[in-house]
Order: structure tokens, then sequence, then C-alpha cells
């Protein structure tokens, strides 16, 4: 038993921890979110030359053929600078969709690209009345001859106005909410039949609408097999969430030291706040759900992630459980940094917002918590009198 | 032991129903509307249009004051049906700070002129005051705040900075809590309440903005700002006893029970609209259990407030018993604007009313709903963060 990282991890770590540290101060990251496109070409730039964009994909495609561990590392760091180039929903999402389904052709001549910064793809997947079921897809691809029309609306496709590439879920066949009858199809941005609305989203990353009228795409654009995309995009989603979770964790180790540090010296009647039992008992609450989250997050990275029950049911009791802890330390850091934590100047409430969003990205506490529930309290056996 | 309404009681409700529907112009509910929307602050006739149409119907701007000071004078049980009626129609609410605040203040310590120089504008809405009470070192220990005021001849030199001023770039007066006595053995007993044109050369208000990105609160400074000492309300240096008696004042109203109540029916209305798990979230249990807490937890509010209200119109005052009222309005008020976010799902990400975008995305309901829970994180933090108040029911009711 050992919790310790590999001495490549440590390396990654360490990495990973002075980009955040030389190329993305408060200032520097401020100045990102303000510009017309949310996000840094060269930082990009930058995570290609130091093998970031490449840590899950294989080594044949010269990729770091990365672990979950891995991503983690990246993800809890980037956490902590809140970095917000599009890695999660290009590299770590889009990215485990085509090397996972894509064919030998397909993936040669993708993975590269992706890994050199040339090609980010991001993947829409969803609509407004599917909330959190991947299944439940209206977006229709109709056969026409050997290509396919595409119609439909995705919803909240985040990075897209960075991307160059997306991959679009479209009902091939059966009903809305079938999980046989997806299809992936992958397309150019700037496809004729493709719409972005982009928009900033409240924690300062970009998402945007995509609108697709008579999209035309030849069957060489299908990732995988037609009608057969379901399974492989919920255990993307899956390795995604961890990575999302991730991130989290940083975030939330920032909010948990930054308070503390704050209620020791913010003076009020004469002393520090943190001499007040009510504030100290809170900070230690606060701690207290930080470690568990941590703990939830390393059973979820180190658990049998092959196995797809094993998959399903760890992953949602990680989001479950870091959604509570995210409400947990992220009000309270609030709440004990007073009026200064509620403005824009200061930089805890953006923390606590992100951590916030991303209890909402693929799937809330409630929805992880029933996922987990019929996992888990299905078919026991009663006692026998 | 008697709830129900008087037939006066019935009659008086219908009477406000027939008022706001006649009265409540269509163009400011619009124009809220269309800013919430899009993300946008609030106008300055946002917030005075309706406050002004009151002020001309028998004092309703200015419901608890007495008829002589142009309130109207309201039973509680009638302020209690004004401000459900007022909820459930949607109005804007009036601003407290005039009326809640200094208002009392002024027409219970202040001398005549004074009351005829200011209470008029505040009924009518034509003046807009602003509160001075927080320092950026001074937040729950208010009283060591260090905004000075010196008295040189037939003025008081005003010099510091108050912050969390809200509103304070519409206002036209500003209500300070300002040191006039600084070797006072206490630092309570060396305070006093002044008024402050906010026209008066050396005030400066600089915005703050929010997480949200609203700008509700400012920074106000004070730089040499001479203010007639005819401004001072009451006593030099009584006016921490001025400042505790508008404390509770703005404690009352800070349940916000009526308004809670409309915000559970329209967060059940966006469950019904919103699809989970193929059916309408509102038919999710787990979704139904929280609306519902939230709403037994209100019920039982209600009637706490209600027994309050009772006990002060005998005489007795709000007492300390009112910060269980704000801890728990605020508490549910959280819970709610939580649920909103929940309930519509990844249409809570976008950001309306970014400089940085003008389009508008998702369904009209799903506006702005994370914005709100992140704003209304104040609630637990303003007018004596949930802690004080925590603390003052522990000294002052339980004697502990």
């Amino acid at each position: 038993m050992n919790f310790d990282f590999t001495e490549e991890q440590t390396l990654l770590n360490n990495m990973v921890t002075s980009f955040v540290r030389d190329n993305y101060d408060w200032e520097t990251r401020c100045s990102i979110v303000k510009t017309e496109e949310g996000w840094k070409q060269e930082n990009w730039s930058q995570f290609a030359e130091l093998g970031l964009l490449g840590v899950p994909f294989s080594e044949d495609h010269g990729g770091l053929g990365g672990s979950p561990t891995d991503l983690m590392i990246v993800m809890e760091q980037f956490g902590k600078g809140l970095v917000v180039e599009p890695y999660l929903p290009s590299v770590i999402l889009a990215g485990g969709l085509i090397t996972n389904l894509g064919s030998k052709e397909q993936t040669d001549q993708i993975v590269p690209k992706i890994i050199s910064g040339d090609q980010r793809y991001v993947f829409a997947y969803a609509e407004h009345q599917s909330r959190f079921d991947l299944f439940d897809v209206k977006t229709s691809a109709a056969k026409d001859g050997d290509c396919y029309v595409i119609n439909g609306l995705k919803s909240v496709v985040f990075g897209a106005g960075a991307a160059t590439h997306i991959i679009i879920a479209a009902r091939t066949s059966g009903d809305q909410r079938s999980k046989k009858g997806i299809t992936l199809f992958m397309t150019e941005i700037g496809s004729e039949g493709i719409t972005l609305q982009n928009y900033p989203t409240i924690d300062e990353y970009r998402a945007s609408e995509v609108i697709i009228e008579n999209l035309k795409v030849s069957k060489d654009s299908i990732l995988g097999k037609v009608d057969e995309a379901y399974d492989i995009i919920e255990e993307e989603v899956d390795k995604s969430t961890i990575a999302a979770c991730s991130e989290a964790l940083g975030i939330l180790e920032v909010l948990k030291d930054a308070t503390t540090d704050y209620c020791k010296n913010r003076k009020q009647f004469g002393q520090p706040i943190s001499k007040n039992q009510v504030i100290q008992f809170r900070l230690v609450d606060m701690m207290m759900e930080y470690e568990q989250a941590k703990s939830i997050l390393y059973m979820a990275v180190t658990s049998d992630l092959s196995n797809p029950d094993e998959r399903r049911k760890t992953v949602s009791a990680l989001k479950s459980r870091m959604g509570k802890a995210i409400k947990f330390v992220g009000e309270n850091a609030i709440q004990l940094h007073g009026g200064m934590g509620m403005t824009e100047e200061y930089m805890i409430s953006h923390y606590f917002k992100r951590a916030t969003m991303i209890g909402v990205l693929f799937g809330n506490v409630d929805y992880h918590m029933k996922r987990f529930i019929e996992l888990t309290q299905s078919n026991i056996k009663k006692f026998e009198n | 032991m008697d709830t129900a309404f008087s037939e006066e009681d019935l009659k008086f409700q219908g009477e406000v129903r027939d008022f706001i529907k006649n009265n409540y112009p269509q163009s400011l509910r619009d124009s809220i509307n269309a800013k919430r929307k899009n993300g946008k602050d609030l106008s300055r006739e946002d917030f005075t249009d309706w406050h002004k149409i009151l002020g001309k119907h028998n004092g309703w701007s200015a419901p608890s004051w007495p008829k002589k000071f142009g309130g109207a004078e309201f039973t509680p049980t009638q302020k209690y049906i004004f401000e459900q009626e007022c909820a459930k129609a949607e109005c804007q609410y009036v601003m407290p700070f005039g009326v809640n605040m200094v208002g009392p203040v002024i027409y219970t310590f202040g001398n005549d002129e004074q009351k005829e120089k200011y209470l008029p504008g505040i009924v009518s809405g034509e003046t807009f005051w602003c509160q001075g009470y927080s320092e950026p070192g001074s937040g729950s220990d208010l009283a060591s705040l260090k905004t000075t005021a010196v008295k040189e001849g037939d003025h008081y030199i005003v010099n510091g900075q108050k912050t969390w001023t809200t509103a304070a770039n519409h206002a036209d007066w500003i209500f300070c809590l300002v040191r006039t006595d600084p070797n006072a053995p206490k630092p309570q007993q060396g305070i006093s309440f002044l008024l402050i044109d906010m026209k008066t050369p050396g005030v400066t208000v600089r915005p703050i903005y929010l997480m949200d990105g609203s700008n509700e609160v400012n920074e106000t400074w004070f730089d040499n700002v001479k203010v007639p000492v005819e401004n001072l309300i009451g006593e030099e240096n009584m006016g921490w006893t001025y400042a505790k008696f508008l404390l509770a004042h703005e404690r009352s109203g800070i349940a916000g029970v009526a308004r809670s109540k409309k915000a559970i029916e329209r967060i059940k209305q966006i469950a019904s609209s919103e699809m989970s798990y193929g059916e309408p979230l509102i038919q999710d249990p787990a979704f139904q259990r929280k609306i519902a807490d939230t709403e037994l937890e209100l019920s039982a509010l209600e009637y706490t407030e209600l027994r309050t209200l009772a006990k002060d119109s005998s005489g007795k005052g709000p007492g300390p018993e009112s910060s269980l009222l704000k801890i728990k309005g605020t508490d549910i008020q959280q819970s709610l604007t939580e649920l909103a976010m929940e309930a519509v799902g990844y249409y809570s990400n976008p950001h309306l009313g970014s400089t940085l975008s003008n389009e508008f995305v998702g369904p009209d309901y799903a506006a702005n709903v994370a914005g709100t829970y992140f704003n209304f994180r104040k609630a637990s933090i303003y007018g004596g963060s949930n802690e004080i108040q925590r603390g003052i029911i522990s000294k002052m009711v339980l004697g502990l």
C-alpha cells in the first residue's frame, strides 16, 4: 500500500506546478479571461512543448501513455491556477473518444496533431432536454447515399470556440432515449451547416451553443461504429469526470488554505477572528471535507476503470462526494471571508465559482447519487428469519 | 390564539390587490425583467418608480410609520398582508435605507426641523438614501469604525472611508456613523449619527463589483467633507444607541418570507419545465424532497415571524429574537437560489450581461440563476453576519 507518486509523476507534478507558477499568476489569468477568445494560444503551444497535450495518448502516437493518476496530477495543478485553456474538454474528453473509438487510420492522422497542438477537438453531447443523460439525443443524422445529414441543437459545449474540430453525438436509429442508435461524427468547426453561438460562462470559461442545420458529412467522418457509440461515450465522460474532480480538488485546497490564512489575519474585536471557536471548528470542518474529497479521488484513480460497473460506481461516488465538499468548502470560504469574499476583485470568489460549476459538469450530486444507489442497492439479499 | 384574517383584513387585502393591479406600471415590470434576463444592474428609476407611486397613496411606501409623519401606520396584520400581496405580484421592493432605517431614526431621535426636512422625501421616494456603516477594518466589529468628524465652527469635517455602501451610486444622501470622540473610554461611546449630502465636495463613490458582475455596493470616501452641524441626529456621541435601534429595524424585515414563497412557486415552475431522467424534474423524488424541506422551513418561519410581529405590536419591541428571523430567512433565501441553479442544469453556465457577449442563450427562466446563487451568498454576511446573529441570541436570549 502506497499513495506516493512515482518518480515520473513527481516530475510531471513539478513541471505543471512550475508552469502555473511562472506563466499563470493571478494578473495574467485575469487578463486572459478578459480577451475576446478567453484563452491563450501561446499557453497551448507551451503545453505542446512540455508534452502536456500528449499525457493521455499512447507512446506510439508520441504521447506519454499516462494513467488516470497522471491526468489527476495535471488537472489538480490546473485547478490551483484556475487555468482556463480547454484542456479537459479537448485533450481529455474529445481525445479520449478519438483514442477509444477511432480506426487506426483516424488515430494515426488525428492524435499527433492534437499532441502537437495543431488541432483541438471538442465533444458536443448535451441537449436541453437531456440534462445529464448522455443517451438522450434528439440531434438526428439521416443517411443520404454515402453521406449523413445532421440536424439539431447542442447545448453548452465547453471550449468549442477554441476548437478546430467538433465531434457530434447524433441519433442514427432508435428513440430519443435509446442507448442504441447513437453515432459520433467528426467535422471541422467551420463546416457549412454548423453555427456557433459563443459566450463566456459565469466562471469565466467559454462555451457555445452549437446549431446544426443540414450539416452534410461523409461516412468517413464517423468515429467508431454506427449506432454503437453510447458505451464509449459513457466511459470517456466517466474518465473526464475524474479529471474534473481533480481540478476541483486543487481548487478546494486553495479555498481551504486561503480561508485559514485570512481568518488568522483578519482582526475584529481586537483579535484575529480565528480565535473564535465557531471559526476554528468551521475551518476544521472545511479541512475534513477537503481530506475526504481527496481520499475518494485517490480511490477513483486507483480503481479498476476497465470494469464498467466498478468504474460507474467509483466515478459516481467521487462526483457526488466531491459535489458535497465543493458546496461546503466553497460556501464557507466566502462566508468566512465576509464581504471581501463576495467581490470580483478578490481571487477567492473566482475559485468558488469554478468549483461550483464543476459541481454541475457531467452530472450534479443528485444525479451521481442516484446512479451510485442503482449500482449498490439493488439485488440485496434480505435476512432469512 | 387566532390567526384568521378578520373581515376588515380581507377587505384590506382586496384593496391592496386592486391597487397593485391598477397601478403597478407594466413598463417597470418590462424594464426589470429585461435587465434580469441580460444580467444588467437596475437603474435609479427601477428602484424608485414603484416607491413614488406608493408614496402618493396614503403613505403606503412607509407601511409602519405613524400617519403624522406621512406613513401608512398599518397594523402588523395589514403590514403582513401588504408584503404578501406585493411579493405575489412581484412588485419591485422599496429600498430599505430611507423607509426602514434612517426614517424611523429621524422621527424617533431627530428634531422638528430634521423631521420636516427629510421625512417627506423619504415617503415620496424623491430622496434616495444609502447607509454608511461598515468600513474596511470594521465589519462585524462595527464599533471599531475610524471615520472621523471633527467640529470646526458650525461644521463637522469628515474624513475616512465607508465600504459595502449599497446603492451609493444612486443615492442623494448617506447616513453615517462617525467618530466624534476618539478619547471616549469605550469605542461605542465616541460615535455620532450624521446625515451627509452625497453632492458635498470631497465625497467620492467607487464601484465594487461582486462575483456575479453586479455593482450593488460601493466604496464611499470622505476627504475633508464639510457637513453642517444641524445634520447631526440626536446628541453627539450617542450614535451607537441610534445605530442599535436601527439595526433592530433592519433585522425585522430581513426574513423575506413573502418573497421566498414566490421564489418557491417559481422553482416549482422551473422544475416542471426542465426534464430529468426523461421526465419533468419536479417528479424526481430527490428534488421534490429538497423543495419540500425548504417549503416546510419557510412555513415555520412565517409563523415565527408572525409571533414576533404580534409581540412587537403589544409594545415589547422586536428584541433580539429578530436575529432568528435573519438567520433562518437568509438560510432559506440561499437554499432557494441554489435550488433554482440546480434545476436548470447546464444552463446555469452562461454568463449573461458579460461585457464579452450580448447574446442570450438558454430558456428565459434560466437567466442568471447561477449569478443569483453567487450573489446571495451575501445574505448570510450582511446586516450582521449569521455568526454575529447567533452570538446575539446566545448572549441576549439565552444569557450564555
